[in-house]
């Protein structure tokens, strides 16, 4: 099983070599996933898979496009 | 005032009405689009006079041009995708601002170009220089002015028919209800995620839809909020657990990112007064300029 996966604006320095085809095992949660990568959980504000939003609960599938944004601000 | 008083009011105004129709009549042109197709068009320099001679604001005479199928030539660039009846509907309209940073100043350049009638600028804050590498009224002259005062002075060069109402406070929790007042639409051009809140609340009990973009870096987001919609929630979650700044505060905010984001701002409002096209209500659209995104998310 792969996903694909953008981690967006200051956690783009957690993306994987492998990002665009990350190998999962099956029953893997975002949670696990952001684990495994390094990604601290309190930079961690929208999860989107498939373009619609997730949970840190949310288990992921073959295929999944993965999207994870931290907290946006400026203007 | 009485029945008879009010209706004598409004065959005054209808008589003078039928006199400026009269006059742009005899003082428009004929002229072609592109596209070779024919307009009646109404030059720049009429305006002003026409408004002097018969002592109402140019937006009127504008607006009544419109009506009456002639296209002032400001805004002959705008028709075809806008008909002239839109074009007076934006220009009849009024849009809140609130920041005036990198996303207001561009914001406010844009809707003065499209011909919004009535623009409200809220921000207490003065140029300095950290500002010039996006804020487009930050410049050498601007440097420790209000930013609303530079705004003012520019919509006037683009568009003197505009008016423009400028308030040099921070919105907080105790001026937002007196500074949000009911518009066609609010937008938010903040720089923190504290203050989008509050500015959520007033505008929701204004009554008034809010389109708030943020930014950081290359990256970005955009959504729309009507009054019953749950809004900055989706996004940010729960508002006592958050910190004011975001990814902008180690990020900066780049000036490509924040003009795509300002322009999208600018065509959800335009949407939303013509009541034309899909609003991102529930949605949320995100660019990323580094790895050339741009998708619409389902927040629901």
């Amino acid at each position: 099983m792969h996903v694909t996966l953008k981690l967006f604006a200051t956690l783009s320095r957690f993306t994987p070599d492998s990002g665009d085809r990350y190998p999962i095992a099956p029953g893997t949660t975002v949670k696990h996933l952001l684990e495994k990568l390094g990604v601290p959980e309190d930079d961690v504000r929208l999860i989107f898979i498939n373009g619609i939003k997730g949970h840190l609960a949310s288990t992921l599938t073959d295929g999944d496009r993965l999207g994870i944004f931290p907290p946006v601000g400026g203007g | 005032m009485t029945a008879w008083g009010s209706s004598r009011l409004w065959e005054e105004d209808e008589f003078l009405r039928t006199q400026i129709i009269e006059k742009l009549k005899t003082i428009s042109r004929p002229k072609k689009y592109p596209d070779d197709t024919d307009y009646t068009s109404i030059s720049l320099e009429n305006i002003p006079s026409l408004a002097t001679s018969f002592k109402v604001d140019s937006r009127k005479i504008e607006i009544i041009a419109l009506e009456e199928g002639m296209v002032p030539e400001r805004y002959a660039r705008n028709m075809k995708t806008f008909s002239p009846e839109d074009q007076a509907s934006l220009l009849k309209s009024q849009v809140s601002i609130v920041g005036l940073g990198g996303l207001g100043g561009t914001v406010s350049e844009i809707l003065a170009r499209t011909g919004i009638g009535t623009l409200n600028l809220i921000d207490g804050d003065r140029f300095e220089a950290s500002n010039l590498n996006r804020q487009f009224l930050s410049t050498y002259e601007t440097m420790g002015q209000y930013k609303t005062e530079a705004a003012v002075k520019r919509i006037k060069e683009i568009n003197a028919s505009i008016t423009v109402r400028r308030y040099d406070e921070y919105l907080d929790d105790k001026n937002s209800d007196a500074l949000i007042r009911r518009s066609d639409v609010v937008v938010d051009c903040l720089d923190n995620i504290t203050t989008r809140f509050i500015l959520e609340n007033a505008s929701k009990k204004a009554g008034s839809p809010l389109v708030s973009a943020a930014v950081a870096g290359l990256s970005g987001q955009i959504t729309t909020i009507f009054p019953e919609d749950q809004g900055l929630k989706l996004i940010y979650g729960r508002p006592d657990d958050l910190k004011s700044k975001g990814a902008e505060a180690s990020l900066g905010c780049l000036p490509s990112a924040v003009s795509v984001l300002a322009a999208f701002e600018t065509a959800e409002v335009v949407k939303i007064i013509l009541g034309r096209g899909p609003l991102l209500r529930n949605k949320l659209l995100i660019i990323d300029l580094l790895d050339n995104i741009t998708e619409v998310l389902d927040l629901l």
